[in-house]
């Protein structure tokens, strides 16, 4: 009974878009106020009906309805609850149905905390974002129905949830990288509107700049949460693979990120209007790319769930709708909402135009990379596949250039600005971050030049940051005084531009040092690694509640004195047979220790040992989530919140004057 | 020059430059970083280059994983039913690699046809399989599991 409320539901949620994507967008064409006023209550019932068909998907998850097949094919009695509940979204329909929820989310988000918006732009706004939300509806109920039952013939249990799924990273991951991707759709909803209604001024830049940074947050902490978990769970120790669906994710973050930066400058300055509205229909043209090639199984990787081509044909036919739909408006519209204000070459806004070009430049690189394969199969020249060191190799020289450029930005002034002040201001701290780069390698393992870059770079970075922020408390009476006056906005700025120069720090640190070694080992064994002393006390059997597994326990110690100790397991899940690698660590701010099992060697117990050691690889997921707090506080700026108490007491006038 | 005109001079330049240097760097960065996928039958054709990281994916041969006693190294073969290749690899193998099982070997072909692995993927559940080693068995006339059809 409960699938089939939850089926009816998204049956009223689908008609219920489709009405929110017709009636307002008509309302705003005739300037008819009735149906322009249904837009926000036609949002929140989209939402009420999406979250019915949700939460009746779970209820059949949680009891264990294997009548549903998407139970049965996902989920076992013998399953931890929290895991019943996490493999809602653990497959295709069910992460289809979570990505339906969370556009109903941000889309009633929208109609709730922006009543300050002229209700023309809003009901533009809203219907925009219906249209997308008819689309993926659509898609879940005709060609990926999660309420599908398997009648008769219900089997007696499940066949489980795939084991690399089962763990507390996953039950978080996709619901914040799906947080992001989505909230992409804000900022595309906002460029549309503006394209149709044809002003595209310094407040639409400031509607749009917060719901595009919390998008941009989410996807940061999403993606940071996807890598850490292919760290601990995978068994590998590698934590970015530069695999397609991992790309998938990244490419709209690298947008993302020329998409803020450039909406800065249109907010502050009224300049590259019809860029920013281009960026944000690429931005998210590539979330749903990302969606394409994760949701039709066009390519090889772990996230591939489904291999139906019709879900393929759907996605990739929605997908060509969009973009051609929009850029067809841009190509009608954008030369109306153009602008000429001059800059002079040295000042922040070539600043940000170099920014926005070194992160496009990566985008495409990345786009290519990922798409290279599927173009060469479909022109019949063979099966390729592009490697990390294709990958590496065109970011890390883009990567050093733009954090040359970005110690710059903090001190640089708008619209003017001169090399000579520039020189002033960026001498000490160039010296210093030389000295960094020069002597901070000396603490690491051997002298590295790519550590010692590294570390300029980054110095480079904290210390304009340093810079800068000096000369904003200097004038307070005391520093705490100083720093309080300092606004949200700033401190996100600060905070998301720290995080980057941690990640240069760890990503090089951690690439650079890592001491790695595939061994065979038995109980009583012991190898050093980078000093520290693991020895492999015994072999154990433990039993979890729906695995048995085989459980290697080691001691690890450090000139004599005990670290810590360490049991890697291999498990052997019961319903589904398949065997999963835990691997265990001893996580630090400048070190990882890192143990995992491979396979039984001969017949004397022995094992193939996986041992890393890891330096600084943390500093990477702590700039991550730097980055993400960042673009969270931004928004809690309080120009946002003056708009909304200006726009109260001109909304009669916006109603007509737009 | 009129200062705008003159702006969007240098505003192309920049482009135009900034953006061959990108093109040279994606040029450079691909010769060498891709691998190109033969089925075990194009191997044993002859057709795939000796001595340049190629792909090879098919089923792994029932009884020829054989495992070094002291070592982690392993061999074992890799097939489409048409044709097998020898797999040479020393490290760790993923959980999901067993005989009968499809798996991918990414590595170097050397001069007696045996490719030297320096990774080995297998699928990642139960019901999946690489599309490349699907298509490759495909043509060989057998179904994703490697029953004949």
């Amino acid at each position: 009974m409960i699938p089939e409320v939850g089926h009816y539901a998204l049956i009223v949620a689908l008609c219920l878009a489709a009405i929110l994507a017709v009636l307002p967008a008509w309302g705003a064409w005739r300037r008819d106020v009735v149906s322009m006023g249904l837009a926000p209550g036609l949002a929140v019932g989209t939402l009420v009906f999406v979250g019915i068909s949700f939460a009746c998907l779970a209820t059949a998850f949680l009891q264990d309805d294997f009548s549903v097949k998407l139970v049965a094919n996902n989920s076992n009695s013998l399953l931890p609850a929290v895991y019943k509940f996490s493999a809602v979204w653990g497959n295709h329909e069910g992460s289809l149905l979570l990505w339906a929820l969370i556009l109903a989310m941000w889309t009633s988000a929208v109609a709730l905390l922006s009543r300050q918006l002229p209700l023309l732009v809003l009901s533009r706004v809203l219907a925009v974002m219906g249209a997308i939300a008819v689309g993926f509806l659509s898609f879940s109920l005709f060609t990926s129905n999660p309420f599908e039952r398997l009648l008769p013939g219900v089997p007696a249990d499940g066949s489980d949830l795939n084991p690399l799924l089962q763990d507390p990273g996953l039950i978080i991951h996709p619901p914040l990288l799906y947080m992001g991707y989505v909230g992409f759709s804000v900022a595309f909803a906002f460029a549309i509107a503006a394209l149709l209604g044809g002003r595209l001024d310094a407040s639409w830049a400031r509607w749009s700049r917060p719901w595009t940074n919390v998008a941009w947050a989410f996807l940061s902490l999403g993606i940071m949460l996807g890598s850490w978990w292919a760290y601990y769970e995978l068994g590998w120790g590698g934590w970015w693979f530069w695999d397609p669906v991992e790309n998938a994710s990244f490419m709209p973050w690298l947008a993302g990120i020329a998409l803020i930066h450039s909406l800065a400058v249109t907010e502050k300055r009224g300049l590259f209007k019809s860029w920013t509205v281009l960026l944000a229909i690429f931005t998210f043209s590539l979330s749903l790319l990302g969606t394409f090639l994760v949701r039709s199984g066009v390519l090889t990787s772990v996230h591939a769930f489904a291999t139906d081509p019709a879900r393929g044909l759907f996605i990739l036919l929605f997908l060509a709708l969009v973009v051609g739909g929009s850029l067809t408006l841009y190509a009608l519209r954008a030369p109306a909402v153009s602008s000429r204000v001059s800059f002079a070459w040295v000042s922040r806004e070539s600043l940000l135009l170099f920014n926005n070009v070194v992160f496009l430049v990566a985008t495409l690189t990345v786009l290519f990379g990922t798409l290279f394969p599927l173009i060469m199969d479909a022109l019949g020249q063979g099966k390729y596949s592009v490697g990390p060191p294709y990958f590496n190799a065109v970011f890390v020289p883009l990567m050093a250039l733009l954090a040359t450029f970005m110690g710059l930005g903090p001190v640089s002034r708008w619209k003017s600005d001169s090399v000579s002040r520039w020189r002033g201001e960026l001498a000490l701290p160039a010296v210093v971050a030389v000295a960094c780069g020069l002597t901070l390698p000396l603490l690491g393992v051997e002298y590295n030049l790519w550590v010692a870059l590294a570390a300029l770079l980054s110095a480079w970075l904290v210390l304009g940051l340093a810079r800068d922020l000096w000369y904003r408390v200097r004038g307070a009476t005391t520093l705490g005084r100083g720093l309080r006056r300092l606004s949200p906005s700033y401190w996100g700025m600060l905070l998301a531009h720290l995080g980057f120069a941690a990640c240069i720090i760890g990503i090089v640190a951690t690439s650079q040092y890592s001491v790695e070694r595939d061994l065979k080992m038995q109980p009583g064994d012991s190898q050093v690694l980078a000093g520290y002393r693991f020895d492999f006390l015994e072999l154990a059997q433990v039993r979890g509640p729906n695995f048995v597994a085989d459980e290697a326990r080691f001691r690890v110690s450090r000139d004599g004195d005990v670290v810590t100790h360490l049991a890697p397991q291999k498990r052997r899940y019961l319903a589904s047979g398949s065997v999963m690698t835990e691997a265990a660590i001893d996580p630090g701010l400048f070190r990882d220790l890192y143990v995992a099992m491979g396979e039984p060697v001969g017949a004397e117990g022995a094992w193939a040992i996986r041992l890393h050691y890891k330096p600084m690889v943390r500093w990477m997921w702590l700039g991550a989530i730097f980055m993400g707090l960042g673009g969270f506080a931004t928004t809690l700026d309080r120009r946002y919140r003056r708009q909304r108490r200006s726009a109260r007491e001109g909304l009669q006038g916006a109603l007509h004057g737009a | 020059m009129h200062p705008v005109r003159k702006q969007r001079l240098i505003l192309v330049l920049f482009v135009v430059l900034f953006s061959s240097a990108a093109i040279g760097l994606v040029v450079y960065a691909l010769r060498g970083n891709i691998n190109l996928f033969f089925p075990p039958a194009e191997v044993a054709a002859g057709k795939a280059p000796v001595g340049q990281p190629i792909r090879v994916g098919g089923m792994v041969v029932d009884g020829s994983v054989q495992r070094s006693s002291d070592s982690l190294a392993v061999r074992f073969e890799i097939t489409d039913f048409e044709a097998s290749v020898p797999v040479i690899y020393e490290g760790i193998l993923p959980d999901l690699f067993d005989e009968g099982q499809g798996a991918v070997a990414s590595g170097v072909l050397d001069a007696s046809g045996v490719l030297q692995a320096t990774e080995v993927l297998a699928k990642h559940d139960e019901n999946y399989m690489p599309p490349e080693v699907a298509d490759a068995l495909e043509k060989s006339g057998y179904d994703h599991k490697g029953n004949a059809k």
